[in-house]
Order: structure tokens, then sequence, then C-alpha cells
């Protein structure tokens, strides 16, 4: 299958008929299930505000005030929200689930290894991971332009801009 | 008025220096580029970019920062036209009437018409920021913290009231992004919050990685593997004039889009995308032919593409005058000022006149830039859509993770980033904008400080917000947008 440019607007009568099963749609609304993560990280948020830091006077407020505060006033938004309910997920394929994750997954890898492995080898491996493993993009293409940008960018942003980026083994 | 032109002429002298010239340039073509691929907006764009910026002086940088929005808005209109694909959120409904004409073997004139009309309003937009920014300030100068305080709670009431989508959720994500602004130590006692066992949060959430990774990031996770498009024609450059019909249908938008961008830009929320779709239903509610609207009418294309630069260019009015950020772009550019050491607010024109002189009179050079080098150059562009979005986008994902790092230097940023990303792709589908989020975090440290400033000075007492009249004036008003929001919906 070809990959590309994204679709910008509307989608045919046939393109919709052949529309794969949406996994986002999960059973419960949008606002529901949004409703409720948020109302549970403000409870979270209120719950080390009081165990962990100072809440000051009225007068004085000290470093906890703020953040119980924002968490009532999130967890009061996230119940609202939840009670409400309503709001349809955006449609997600199975495919654009996968290459989310895929995707994720590569950046995941670049913050662990960019540091350990330098910029070039990281970004070289991340690029090649995309393009063969994700994209099946022919081999030689794929791994000329991940050599190509790697190698490129640290370039530019390093010898030119002067942004001092991680080296890793024997100083590469 | 002497006042006025005299601080100009500074401000052109700084302008016309060697290195303002080429990082204005180099602004504007990166703005350009960013505007046209999808996956890569402004805010994405300005985020990626401001490591870069470290190094130089605040006005250059500045320049740079404001030449990339700017050009975005201009290389939207580009997508647009050729290919019926918004590059940037302002230029959907130039995608309407733009293409159209397209279609028709007028890609030339629409494109030309959307470069002259983004330089009119962006020229005319600059002398309404130069005459109103300075008193602005000057007023605020008689600010204290709960004046302070009630404007910024206006501005995210504002923000929330006006955007696109339901007020709830934008007030959530509004106190999501203070809460998240609340990491770190705080100012006042030197407590360390919500450490999670990492040191490098104590100076803490950094707006890139956040502000990367809920536009950049997620952004790509949604765009990746859609199919591919129609490849664009580029239309030659004799066929790149207008005609002087299209000129006289085109000459009454520019001129309502220039008005109106510019003033939805002072009002906070994502200015330059309501400020064309505005401009576009004024311009077919004024029509004498409202049918030929989506058939290839070129006022559909004038108005909104003036008003979205007019609204990039009012946006910058809080942004130098108050120190308050309007938007998501404006607080990136705020945060690069603070990196630079400049503190943004109401001193700013008062106490570093050549900056803002300088970026003002830098605009200018800018818009003329940018008309120079849309037209010609609009083949040079193409060729880079040409590039499947398959090999384009591990390329921005490079990018970002390449941006963040360098602007802190600091790994934790990247899972920051990443986790940024999932968070915004999941927002994105349940339908919240993230915008609010972003603004929340950089107004936080400032929104907490007057307030409890506030509350030293009155003894704990709230009602120093209604007692003073400023500060009364703008909690009412906050009021007002609250309750106008909710009943809009």
């Amino acid at each position: 299958m070809r990959r590309g440019w994204p679709r910008p607007c509307g989608r045919s009568a046939r393109s919709r008929a052949a529309e794969p099963p949406n996994v986002a749609a999960l059973g419960v609304s949008a606002d529901r299930a949004a409703g409720l993560v948020l109302a549970a990280l403000a409870a979270g948020i209120a719950a080390i505000a009081l165990a962990e830091l100072p809440m000051g006077s009225w007068a004085r407020p000290g470093a906890g005030a703020a953040p119980l505060g924002l968490g009532l006033i999130l967890g009061g938004f996230g119940l609202a929200l939840a009670w409400q309910g309503g709001g349809a997920w955006e449609a997600t394929d199975r495919a654009e689930a996968g290459r989310a994750l895929a995707i994720l997954a590569a950046a995941g890898f670049a913050a662990l290894a960019f540091e350990a492995l330098g910029y070039r080898l990281t970004m070289a491996a991340m690029l090649a991971f995309l393009l063969l493993a994700v994209e099946r993009k022919p081999v030689l293409p794929a791994l000329a332009w991940s050599a190509l940008l790697s190698l490129g960018s640290f370039h530019a942003f390093s010898v030119w801009l002067r942004v001092p980026l991680p080296r890793g083994p024997f100083g590469f | 008025m002497t006042e006025t032109l005299a601080n100009l002429a500074l401000g052109f002298s700084v302008a016309l220096s060697p290195q303002v010239l080429i990082y204005c340039v180099i602004g504007c073509f990166i703005g350009t580029l960013v505007g046209m691929l999808p996956g890569l907006g402004p805010l994405a764009g300005i985020s990626l970019l401001l490591p870069v910026s470290f190094g130089l002086s605040p006005t250059v940088a500045l320049v740079m920062l404001a030449g990339i929005y700017y050009g975005a808005m201009y290389g939207g209109s580009t997508t647009s036209i050729l290919m019926r694909l918004p590059g940037e959120a302002a230029s959907v409904m130039t995608c309407i009437d733009g293409h159209a004409m397209a279609r028709q073997g007028r890609a030339g004139a629409a494109l030309a018409i959307a470069a002259i009309g983004s330089f009119v309003a962006g020229t005319l937009s600059l002398v309404g920021l130069m005459l109103l920014a300075p008193p602005l300030a000057s007023l605020a100068l008689k600010f204290g913290p709960p004046e302070q305080c009630a404007l910024l709670v206006l501005g995210l009431v504002v923000l929330a009231a006006m955007g696109g989508g339901s007020v709830l959720k934008s007030l959530a994500m509004t106190v999501l992004g203070l809460w998240l602004g609340t990491i770190g130590i705080d100012q006042m006692s030197g407590f360390f919050r919500f450490q999670f066992g990492l040191v490098e949060l104590g100076d803490g959430i950094g707006l890139v990685p956040v502000a990367v990774g809920l536009f950049g990031i997620a952004e790509i996770l949604a765009s990746a593997g859609k199919p591919q498009l129609e490849r664009p024609r580029t239309p030659a450059f004799r066929e790149l004039w207008p005609s002087r019909r299209e000129f006289a249908d085109s000459a009454g938008a520019i001129g309502r889009g220039t008005v109106l961008g510019f003033l939805i830009g002072i009002i906070p929320g994502s200015a330059h995308i309501v400020a064309s779709f505005a401009s576009y239903g004024i311009e077919k509610r004024v029509s004498k032919t409202p049918e030929r609207f989506g058939q290839g009418a070129i006022a559909g294309v004038a108005g909104p593409e003036s008003a979205n630069n007019a609204a990039a260019c009012g946006a910058l009015v809080p942004m130098l005058a108050l120190g308050v950020p309007s938007g998501a772009i404006p607080a990136v550019m705020i945060a690069a000022l603070v990196v630079h050491g400049v503190a943004p607010g109401p001193t700013l024109i008062q106490d570093q006149p050549a900056l803002f002189w300088g970026f003002v009179a830098a605009m200018y050079v800018g818009n003329l830039v940018l008309l120079a080098m849309n037209l010609p150059l609009v083949g040079v562009f193409v060729q880079l859509l040409r590039i499947p979005y398959a090999y384009l986008y591990p390329a921005i994902l490079a990018f970002c993770v390449l941006g963040v790092y360098a602007a802190s230097q600091s790994a934790v940023d990247l899972w920051i980033m990443a986790g940024a990303g999932a968070v915004g792709y999941g927002l994105r589908k349940a339908g919240f904008e993230t915008a609010p989020v972003v603004l929340g975090l950089v107004l936080s440290p400032m929104l907490e400080n007057a307030w409890r400033q506030s509350l030293a000075m009155s003894d704990g007492s709230y009602a120093v917000f209604v007692q003073r009249p400023i500060a009364a004036g703008f909690m009412l008003a906050a009021a007002v947008m609250l309750a106008w929001g909710m009943r809009r919906r």
C-alpha cells in the first residue's frame, strides 16, 4: 500500500462503506471517559498536595495551596464532564492505532538511547525502524534516508549552529 | 506621532542590520515550509527552533520566531490552493475557493492574491500594533498583583470561551495546564512540588517538550499512514498575475479581512483560525454573488488569508504590551524572551525600545521578504510536497527529538515529549483542544504569584479582586465571557 500525504477533508461513500472497525469505540463516551480520567488525576493531585505540601494560611498561601485548589477545580470539571457524558470518539482504525503505537515506541527508544548511543546512532536506528518496519519501504532508500538525515542534521545543528548533541561509543 | 516615527527609525536601524535581516529571511523561509507541511504547524515549528534561538540576541531570536509564525500563515495557503490540503489550521477556508480556482486553471491568481492579501493585512496590522501597544503598556504599568491576577484569569477564560469546542473541556484543559505549571520548585517558598523522584523537574515541566509533544508528535500520530493525495501542478510564473477583475473583487475582502483579523487577534483564543473562518462567512454574506463561493470566488481566498495574517499580528499586541500571551504561539515566544533574560510585561517597551521597535520594523521587512519569496519560489516549495509523507514524518519526528533535547540537554524532556504526544493524541481523539494546556502551563507561575501576592496584600481577603476598579472590571468581563461561552453552546 502506498503511503503519502494525509487526506484533508471529506470521505467518499465508498471509503465509508469499507471503513475498518473503530478501535476507539470503547463502549463509553469520549467525554465520560476523559472526565473520569481527569477526576482520578485531580484526586491524585489533591492527595499529594494535602499529604506532602504546606498549605499556609488564607493570607499567606503555602506551596500546596494552588495545586490543591487546581486539583479540586479539575476534579469538578472532570466529574461534570463524566456526568454530562456524550461526545464521540474520533474514528481510529487498527492500522492507525498500530502505527501510532510504533511511532510512540520509536520516540520512547530515542529518549532511552539518546545519551547512551549518541545522537547519530539513535536517530539512524529510529528512522530505519520507522521506514523499514513500520512503512515497509525498500531497504536501500530507507537506509540512505536514515543515514542522510541523522548525519546531516547532526552536522547542521552540532557543527554550524553549535547546539551540543550527545556522542555515543567511540565519540560517534 | 513624532516620537513614534523616531522610535520606528530606531527600529529600522536595528532591523536592517545584516544579522537581523539574515535571521528574518531564515525565519520566513522556515515558516513557509512549516506552514506547508501537515504535521508541523507554526507552534511546533517555533518550538523546534527555540533552542537554535538561544545563541542569538533577544531581538534576533524574536524576529526569527515571528518570521516562522508569519511565514507559516503564508505557507499554509500554498498547499490549500494547490492540493486542497491545509498545511495549517487557519488555511482551511482557503481550501474551498482556492482549490476550486486551481481546478479552473487560476491557481497562480489565487496564490498571488493570497500573498498580496497577506502582505497588505500584515503591513496594516503592524501600524495597529505600533499605535496600540505602547499606550496599552503604559496603562498596564498601573496594575498591581490583583489587576494582574484578574487580567490573567480573563485571558484564560476568554481563550476557553472563544475556542472552537466545548467551554467545559477547554476550561478543564486550562486547569490541567495550570497544574502542570505548579510542578517544580515553588518560587516563593523553595518547596519541591510533585518531584516524582526526578531532580530534573526542579525547574518545572518545560514548555518546549509539552508543546512539541501535544502539537508535533500528536499530529504525526494522527497523520501518518493516511492515503496519498494528488501531486500538485506548479503554476508558471507568468500565471501568477491576477486579472483586473480579480484585483477589484479582492480589494474589499482584503480590507475587511485586515480589520476583522486584527481585532480578533487581540482577543485571546485561536485567533488566526477564528479570524479566517469569520472572514469567509462575512465575505459570503456581503457578496453580490454568494452562490460563487465554493466554486472559486477570489474573495473567499483574499478575505481569510488577509484575516489570518492580521490576526497573527494582532495576537502580538497583548504579548508585547502586557506580557500576556493571547494563544499558544505567543506563549512560546514569551518563553523565548524569558530564556534570553528579557522580562515580558508592560515595562518591555520602555526598558527595551530597541527590541520592541526593532521587532516591529523587522516585521515590516519580513512581510516584504515573504511577498518576494512566496510567489517566485512557489515551485521550489512545491517540490517539497513531492516527498512521500512516509519518508517525511520520520524526519519530522527526528527534528522533534532534536529540538526538545537541544532546548534542555535532558533526556527526561524526551520522555515528557513522548508522553505529551500520547496524551495529545488521546485528547484529540476525545475531542479536546490542547492549546489551553500550553497557555495554562505558561501562565501558571505568573498567575500563582499574582494570586498569592494579592492575598498577602489584602490579609487573605478575596474582596481585593472586586474592590479595586480595574481588577473588578476584568473579573466582571471574565464572568460575562464565561456566561456567553456557556450559553453559546
